[in-house]
């Protein structure tokens, strides 16, 4: 009991109070910016829009005026979907990317050259390709999970130490053994690893891709709320997202710890 | 000469590897003949080839000449009947120590036994290495003599005809090597198992083998001379330490390791 007291005590003072204290500073800043710009509303104004504002969040008031949760789920279904079909591409290409050599030669420059666009960039061939706003965000966050779910695939399967494939060949392992008792497993810690990015760069262009493209999502909700100039709205969809972003990162870290050997 | 005599052979073995410096001749004129049941051990200064010439017995690597069998037959690449114990103990990290070994029994008698005789199989091998205690840890929970022991029952499980071992304790403190040592004699006098196992260690080798084959250093490393272990069994390591029969072997391999082939400071 004497223990768990000094431990909760330690975590107060190493872990708990430096970050209430940066978190305090950090509003207290912007209070004082927006005491001296009249345009930005501070701290205090934008809590209470915040608690008006979640109040209701799934009013529905026609097609493009709903509650911020809405926004946000539309939002985080076109990263699932986006995210799930990238995936579902991404994470064989990469096993077979790794696995064979003349693939790997094959696609590498194809991969190094496109990965370094702006997922953004592929909005207008979207648009062109499926003739409606929705698909079209799909398929830019299809392009950003994309590379980094085949590249660390890839890289899962180069990495698997010899020792394994060695215990693999003395046992004279089936193929179908060898991927589920040894490639799979050696490489899942590098395919959560390329989920993780994945979701992340689509969570930072899902909020551009919707600006474009318009709709219900936390993308357009930011536009509309900037065409009423609304800041109090932006402030608290910065937030929205930032938060949203971490809990994503958190629990994909956290999968990654379960399955880390 | 019978089967039992040349179990294990190999006949004018060459080895040879191609590096960006060109061919790299490891292993050169290499014969040697096993009996069955025999307790071979490889020694030689560090990059001579044992591991190589361990490798082409597991059937990982293929001979560039010569030929190699097991059993009577040609060995043409890996296989179960030729357990292999790695110097890195090689576990599964996302396996238990029951699933390691589970894995090598069911390949092996996956296909003549119930899955209740497969279970049976893995814990009598776990208790073979007495780590009952430790069937559902995993690798990363255990110490490293522990994953060593569990590495020999994976390889025993297999009931293969030969147990082939790198350097198995090479990197384990010494009283968990004494240990390990005397339980592997243990275990093979129960087992009657033929063994090869790569050592540099002097004292290893004279208490664990009935052979003892010396290589001489590479490149083209071949086998400079071979000395029988002529001391009963079982043997006790206590007892050895006043036994001057074992003293002279021992320095038969010293001296050849040392001052017949002294490998020069690189
Ligand atoms: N795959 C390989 N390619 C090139 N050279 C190798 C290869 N494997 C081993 N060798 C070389 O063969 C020699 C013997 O290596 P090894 O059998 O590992 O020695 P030991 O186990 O006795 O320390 C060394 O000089 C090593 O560099
Ligand atoms: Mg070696």
């Amino acid at each position: 009991m004497a223990i768990k007291l000094t431990m909760s005590g330690k975590f107060m003072t190493a872990t708990l109070l430096p970050q209430v204290l940066g978190i305090a500073l950090f509003i207290g800043l912007w209070g004082l910016i927006a005491l001296t710009s009249p345009n930005l509303p501070g701290p205090i104004k934008t809590w209470d829009s915040a608690v008006e504002l979640f109040s209701n969040p799934f009013y529905e008031n026609g097609p493009n005026d709903q509650g911020i949760g809405w926004n946000i789920l539309s939002s985080l279904q076109r990263v699932g979907i986006g995210f799930g079909l990238a995936a579902l591409i991404g994470i064989p290409l990469g096993f077979m990317v790794g696995r064979f050599d003349f693939l790997d030669k094959m696609t590498s420059p194809i991969v190094s050259m496109l990965r370094p666009v702006s997922p953004l960039a592929w909005l207008p061939i979207g648009l062109l390709v499926f003739k409606a706003a929705n698909p079209a965000a799909i398929w830019v966050i299809f392009i950003s999970c994309i590379w980094p779910m085949i590249i660390n695939t890839a890289m899962g399967v180069r990495q698997l130490p010899q020792d394994y494939l060695n215990v693999a060949r003395v046992l004279k392992l089936s193929e179908w053994k060898i991927f589920t008792k040894i490639l799979f497993p050696a490489t899942l810690p590098f395919v959560l690893t390329g989920i993780r990015l994945s979701i992340g760069t689509a969570w930072l262009v899902i909020v551009a891709a919707e600006m474009l493209t318009g709709g219900i999502g936390i993308g357009f909700w930011v536009w509309d709320e900037w065409n009423n100039l609304n800041v109090e709205h932006i402030i608290i969809a910065i937030f929205v997202v930032g938060m949203i972003g971490l809990l994503l990162e958190k629990i994909l870290v956290w999968l990654a710890k379960r399955f880390s050997y | 000469m019978n089967t039992l005599q040349k179990y294990v052979l190999a006949e004018n073995v060459r080895m040879s590897f191609d590096t960006k410096q060109g061919k790299f001749v490891a292993l050169e004129n290499i014969n040697l003949r096993i009996s069955k049941g025999e307790f071979i051990t490889l020694i030689g200064h560090s990059g001579c080839g044992k591991s190589t010439l361990l490798n082409l017995f597991a059937g990982l690597l293929a001979p560039s000449s010569g030929f190699m069998f097991c059993a009577g037959r040609e060995i043409a690449g890996p296989g179960p009947d030729r357990g292999v114990v790695f110097q890195n103990h090689s576990l599964l990290p996302w396996l238990t120590c029951f699933g390691n070994i589970h894995l090598a029994v069911e390949r092996v008698f996956g296909a003549t036994e119930s899955p209740l005789q497969l279970k049976q199989r893995t814990l009598e091998a776990l208790a073979l290495v007495h780590l009952s205690h430790a069937t559902d840890k995993y690798p990363h929970e255990i110490s490293g003599g522990m994953k060593q022991r569990v590495g020999i029952a994976r390889a025993l499980s297999m009931q293969p005809n030969v147990l082939l071992m790198d350097e198995p304790f090479g990197a384990l403190d010494a009283l968990t090597r004494a240990h390990l040592q005397d339980e592997l004699m243990k275990i093979v006098a129960a087992t009657q198992s033929t063994v090869v196992m790569v050592t540099h260690d002097v004292d290893e080798a004279v208490l664990l083998s009935d052979r003892i084959v010396m290589m001489t250093n590479g490149p083209a490393a071949t086998i400079g001379s071979t000395l029988d272990v002529d001391l009963p069994q079982p043997r006790d390591r206590m007892a050895l330490a006043s036994n001057t029969h074992y003293h002279l072997l021992r320095s038969e391999v010293l001296k050849f390791l040392y001052q017949k082939h002294a490998k020069t400071a690189a």
